[in-house]
């Protein structure tokens, strides 16, 4: 009999422990999107339209809504810009509780179109950056974003740039929450939020 | 009496904006063009419209042109693996009894060099030339730079 229940025990620990292996082994690679891990804290440190350094600590308390994109694009990041607008503009008397962020991953050509009268056309809310190549590779390696440019002799200056097209939301202690893949409707977005907020 | 009907006439037809008229070539019907506006005229502006091919016979769109732009193209964005990118589009198929959208996130012309910057309210012709029934010309609307489509009666199919 005792040693009937001892078995049982033993089972259940090796069960236990095969579990745990399993989970250990299999969770960082199932889940690499990285969404359950909230130690995932995403940085940049560029600059903005006057050549301030805006980094993501002098954000803390607020909501980022980030997305990474060129001025020069011109269906995906409109699209996008007019959905962050509207969330804005949706989002009423909290709207103050969240920043949207346009990383250019085109800077230098951006900074020389103009970043912010072509962001603010969309909605004064959003902040512009265009930091240095080196300082947007930064980010967007901290962001685990995918950004190239393209030799492509159909676009403006020869080139067009690939990225990813989501919107990243950053919560107030600065820990990634959730991406909305590109397409994500103004409303499903809003809330979102409004469940955050 | 006759004025009357002028103006009830002039009322009801000027918020159907271009965007809305529909220009017919063999089996292809062209309808709802439309542009957004754009800051400045240093980036590209963008042209979606709507094809209806009524005929039995395959066609393609295999170019645009118009006074707007120097370098007007076709373009496609394709989002895949999570990478938007924008190949150039050789031809756009309009297979026949079909109908094929230019439209945000999909099949867009890009227009590159701009004359001048297009501002919402203005319109333009671009002029399209299809692999069979040949060319045809329509009005774009240029609408705000958040808009998603133009709003007529019949669209939103």
């Amino acid at each position: 009999m005792r040693l009937r229940s001892l078995r049982i025990i033993l089972w259940i620990a090796a069960t236990a422990a095969v579990i745990t292996f399993l989970a250990v082994r299999w969770w960082p690679a199932t889940d690499d999107t990285a969404t359950a891990d909230s130690a995932f804290m995403p940085t940049f440190a560029l600059a903005d339209s006057e050549g301030r350094m805006r980094t993501t600590a002098e954000f803390r308390g607020k909501f980022l809504l980030v997305f990474f994109g060129f001025t020069s694009c011109p269906d995906v990041c409109p699209t996008t810009l007019s959905e962050v607008a509207q969330v804005m503009d949706d989002l009423g008397s909290a709207a103050g509780s969240v920043q949207p962020i346009f990383i250019s991953i085109d800077p230098e050509r951006d900074r020389r179109l103009g970043l912010d009268d072509y962001t603010k056309a969309f909605h004064p809310a959003i902040l512009a950056l265009a930091g240095s190549e080196e300082d947007t590779k930064s980010a967007a390696a901290s962001f685990k974003i995918f950004y190239e440019q393209e030799a492509d002799t159909s676009s403006p200056d020869g080139y067009t740039m690939a990225h990813s097209p989501s919107l990243y939301l950053i919560g107030p202690d600065g820990e990634w929450l959730r991406q909305f893949t590109y397409g994500t409707s103004a409303a499903e977005i809003v809330s979102d939020l409004l469940t955050r907020l | 009496m006759k004025h009357f009907l002028l103006a009830t006439t002039l009322i009801f037809s000027a918020p159907a904006a271009m965007a809305c008229e529909t220009v017919t070539i063999g089996d292809l019907t062209v309808e709802h063009a439309w542009s957004k506006a754009t800051i400045g005229a240093g980036r590209p502006g963008v042209f979606y419209v709507e094809i209806k091919n009524s005929g039995t016979t395959d066609d393609a769109l295999v170019g645009i042109t118009t006074p707007a732009a120097g370098m007007p193209m076709l373009h496609e964005t394709v989002v895949q693996d999570g990478i938007a990118s924008m190949p150039h589009a050789m031809s756009v198929p309009v297979p026949a009894g079909q109908s094929v959208q230019l439209a945000p996130g999909g099949y867009h012309g890009m227009l590159m060099e701009l004359t001048t910057a297009l501002k919402e309210g203005d319109s333009f012709p671009v002029t399209l030339s299809f692999e069979k029934s040949g060319e045809v010309t329509v009005n774009v609307d240029v609408l705000s730079l958040r808009a998603e489509g133009p709003d007529c009666a019949d669209a939103g199919q």
